[in-house]
């Protein structure tokens, strides 16, 4: 499967009255995506903002981040089961407006929504201080239950992304980025000499707004199974999450998942990059035991000598993590891991709920409950007052003064456990 | 020149082996035995201006006593800085430092710092809060240890930062700090991946900590007399959230009355805990604290009687050391209240 991804490189994004892109310029109408987007009856009012890098604006609660793409040729469409119907994505060329974003924040639907600031010391930790974000204020209709909530708002974060990448469908790419994997026995015929290696991909299922879609299919209700590493890249897998913000993927980030990228940089030279596997992270035993038996066995089967594994979120996924490294270890195929850690504010807890002796090559992304004091902004766009209950936030974490006391936790992606940002925690 | 009290035990102050480890502490102007390497190795930066010399035996058959003479003659002097052994890998010696450092540091505020080797029982006892300097088993390895916590404890007086457990020779604290790495996570997870795979030696970035598994206790004889409390992470409070439980990295627990209430409802009470959707929780609360079914089965005789306070804190995103602080706190407030068994209920 041969994926390539067309990337336009947007300068500044722009109100006008048509979605287009002109020498770099992102036009975006906003009265039209407005429109579309309230054809849902679910939603009361909808309004579009914009943030960029370096402006004093805050962005709280933030739901989803989505990387605005539109397919131009190959099957399927973005988002399939979702906006587009399910066909097999990570194929065809896919242009992809590049350095921008969609947000979608408004009235918080769960606890764990986070924070973007576009300067100052909370710019630093995310990595959606840097993208020309396009801002969607959703405002759902009162008393709608939470679920339908959460799905109202990640239903109109993934229309207004498809609506904003159509501008890219005629516009020439200033680079092409091409990825491809062969079927597994081509593979091995190309590469005899090299180990192969594969990528477990934990998907956060918890359930009770601690969701992820793979091709429309929420993930809890999913075995085990393989993917080819640019079906991800292209869509497959959609964000339905409200888990803390710190260390859950925004659908941007499995759209761009760095594990996949810099795995395809080595592919071919120090080994052969043979596919990923995504599993869950369910909430009982049984479950747990299935998803990790059934990830060891796919490890197994499909000969892997090494994998990357990383867990989405925290506390219970970090025994899904552990059963995963567990078992995989145990069948002699050498493990690294990828998680963030609950040390504490001061550093001296203990990181993981769950640990193992196998587990002997992690990759620490940071301590998600370090405080960072975020300064004042001169515009707020949603909610500040989210501040004192979200995760991460506490009672009197918002100042009068308009500045914002929490633990690291509360700022989106900041430790992203796909790797996304250089950040890392060390012991002393 | 900064002013520094040294403590030694009583081999290392020349008063004599075993047969004079009850010594109890006494002091000498200037630096004596380790202490001169000591004096050596702060060159002109520093003075020994006296050594406290105590007799391990005494020191720990006499805790209290002796640690407040030792503080006293530190009080006499008032060092700039606090330097104890290194005591290897004897015990006793290490144990009476760590207990030593660690008081002077918290009475007096000055930089203190020690050092063991990794196994000596003293580690343990003080690393999380005193820098203590990894030596080798014996005293061959003098000077380079002293060297070593000498520059460290330079560092500490003027205030520089202290580098990682590598760089500057002490044993980890466990504490865990954040900072930006120069390649983003998956580089370095593709890095490390590649180097396990050839065989090369890499550095985990998270060494794994012992895991303090609790065997659960024996089941209860007869539960039809038994005193039955609740327990729960799964946040259930009173109706406003009156102790304000945060919604995550919960920084305390609550105890609440079950006097009179037959059942929980959305009207009385709620759910603080930001991890889950709270909407079931919310509409019937007693699907995360069970107090109808707890009510039914005191009826029906099943258990003795339910507690008359259960306890909630919310699990999501709460560090285990806080958790098991709450943990041991609520355990000996039933065990003072007869509890004979807990029902402990997540989310």
């Amino acid at each position: 499967m041969k994926l390539e991804l067309g990337n336009i490189f947007i300068k500044d994004v722009i109100f006008s009255n048509e979605t287009k892109v002109v020498d770099g310029v992102l036009h975006v109408n906003k009265e039209a995506i407005i429109e579309a987007l309230m054809q849902d009856p679910r939603l009361a009012k909808v309004d579009i903002d914009l943030a960029k890098p370096g402006e004093e604006v805050r962005i709280i609660p933030v739901k989803d981040v989505i990387e605005p793409r539109v397919k131009v040729s190959g099957p399927g469409g973005v988002f399939p089961g979702f906006i587009s119907k399910v066909s097999t994505v990570g194929s065809g060329r896919t242009h992809v407006l590049k350095n921008t974003a969609v947000v979608t924040t408004g009235t918080i639907v769960g606890f764990q929504e986070g924070i973007i600031d576009m300067s100052g010391e909370g710019a630093k930790y995310t990595p959606f201080s840097k993208t020309l974000n396009i801002v969607i204020v959703c405002e759902p209709v009162e008393g709608l239950p939470k679920h339908e909530h959460e799905e109202v708002v990640r239903l109109a974060g993934l229309r207004a992304a498809a609506l904003i990448g159509e501008a890219g469908r005629n516009v020439e790419p200033d680079e092409v980025k091409v990825y491809e994997t062969l079927p597994l026995f081509e593979s091995v015929k190309k590469y005899p000499g090299l180990p192969r290696v594969g990528y477990v991909y934990q998907l956060q299922s918890q359930g009770l707004l601690h969701d992820t879609y793979v091709y429309g299919v929420d993930a809890k209700k999913i075995l085990p199974t393989f993917m080819y590493p640019t079906e991800p890249m292209d869509g497959a897998i959609v964000s339905g999450n409200c888990v803390s913000a710190c260390d859950k993927n925004p659908t941007y980030v499995h759209q761009n998942n760095p594990v996949i990228e810099d795995l395809y940089e080595r592919h071919g030279k120090d080994y052969n990059f043979v596919g990923v596997i995504i599993t869950n992270e369910n909430v009982t035993l049984a479950d747990k035991e299935r998803s990790s038996d059934y990830t060891a066995k796919l490890v197994e089967y499909l000969g892997l000598d090494a994998v990357i594994i990383n867990e989405e979120g925290f506390g219970n996924p970090d025994t899904d993590l552990i059963m995963n490294c567990k078992k995989i270890s145990e069948k002699g195929i050498k493990t690294v891991l990828i998680t963030d850690e609950y040390a504490g504010r001061d550093g001296q807890s203990q990181s993981l709920a769950d640990v193992d002796k196998t587990a002997d090559a992690v990759v620490s992304v940071g301590n998600a409950n370090e405080i960072v004091h975020l300064p004042p902004m001169k515009k707020v766009i949603g909610d500040p007052k989210a501040a004192n209950v979200i995760a991460g936030g506490f009672e009197g974490a918002l100042a009068p003064d308009g500045s914002i006391t929490v633990e690291l936790q509360a700022i989106t992606a900041s430790t992203s456990e796909v790797g996304f940002g250089t950040l890392a925690a060390k012991g002393y | 020149m900064l002013k520094v009290v040294h403590y030694i035990n009583q081999f290392f102050g020349q008063i004599g082996g075993e047969d004079k480890a009850d010594t109890p502490p006494l002091v000498k102007e200037g630096p004596v035995g380790p202490g001169l390497a000591l004096q050596q190795a702060l060159g002109d930066q520093g003075k020994v201006v006296a050594t406290i010399i105590c007799g391990d035996s005494y020191f720990n058959e006499h805790v209290d006593e002796a640690l407040a003479e030792i503080l006293r003659m530190v009080e006499q002097y008032q060092p700039d800085l606090f330097v104890a052994g290194p005591a290897f890998f004897a015990g006793r010696y290490g144990i009476a430092c760590a207990t030593v450092c660690k008081a002077v540091q918290e009475k007096f505020g000055i930089p203190v710092v020690t050092g063991m080797y990794p196994e000596n029982p003293g580690v343990d006892l003080c690393k999380k809060d005193v820098y203590v300097i990894k030596t080798g088993d014996s005293a061959a390895q003098m000077k380079d240890a002293i060297t070593k916590m000498v520059k460290l404890a330079l560092k500490m007086v003027n205030k520089e930062e202290i580098g990682t457990p590598e760089e500057e020779g002490y044993i980890p604290r466990g504490i865990r700090k954040n900072y930006f790495a120069q390649e983003r996570a998956s580089k370095r997870a593709v890095d490390m991946l590649v180097k396990k795979l050839k065989g090369e030696p890499y550095s985990t970035e998270l060494p794994m900590p012992e895991f303090d598994r609790v065997p659960p206790a024996p089941a209860v004889k007869d539960l039809s007399k038994a005193l039955v409390a609740l327990v729960t992470s799964g946040g259930i409070v009173p109706k406003g959230n009156p102790d304000h439980i945060e919604s995550s990295s919960a920084s305390k627990f609550g105890k609440y009355d079950l006097e009179g209430i037959v059942a929980l409802s959305s009207e009385t009470h709620q759910t603080a805990h930001g991890g889950y959707d709270p909407v079931y929780a919310n509409e019937n609360p007693n699907r995360v604290l069970p107090v109808d079914v707890m009510r039914e089965l005191e009826k029906e005789g099943k258990i003795g009687k339910l507690h008359r306070y259960y306890y909630a804190t919310v699990g999501n995103g709460t560090p285990v050391a806080k958790a098991q602080q709450y943990g041991q706190a609520i355990a000996k407030e039933l065990k003072d209240a007869g509890v004979q068994a807990v029902i402990l209920t997540s989310t």
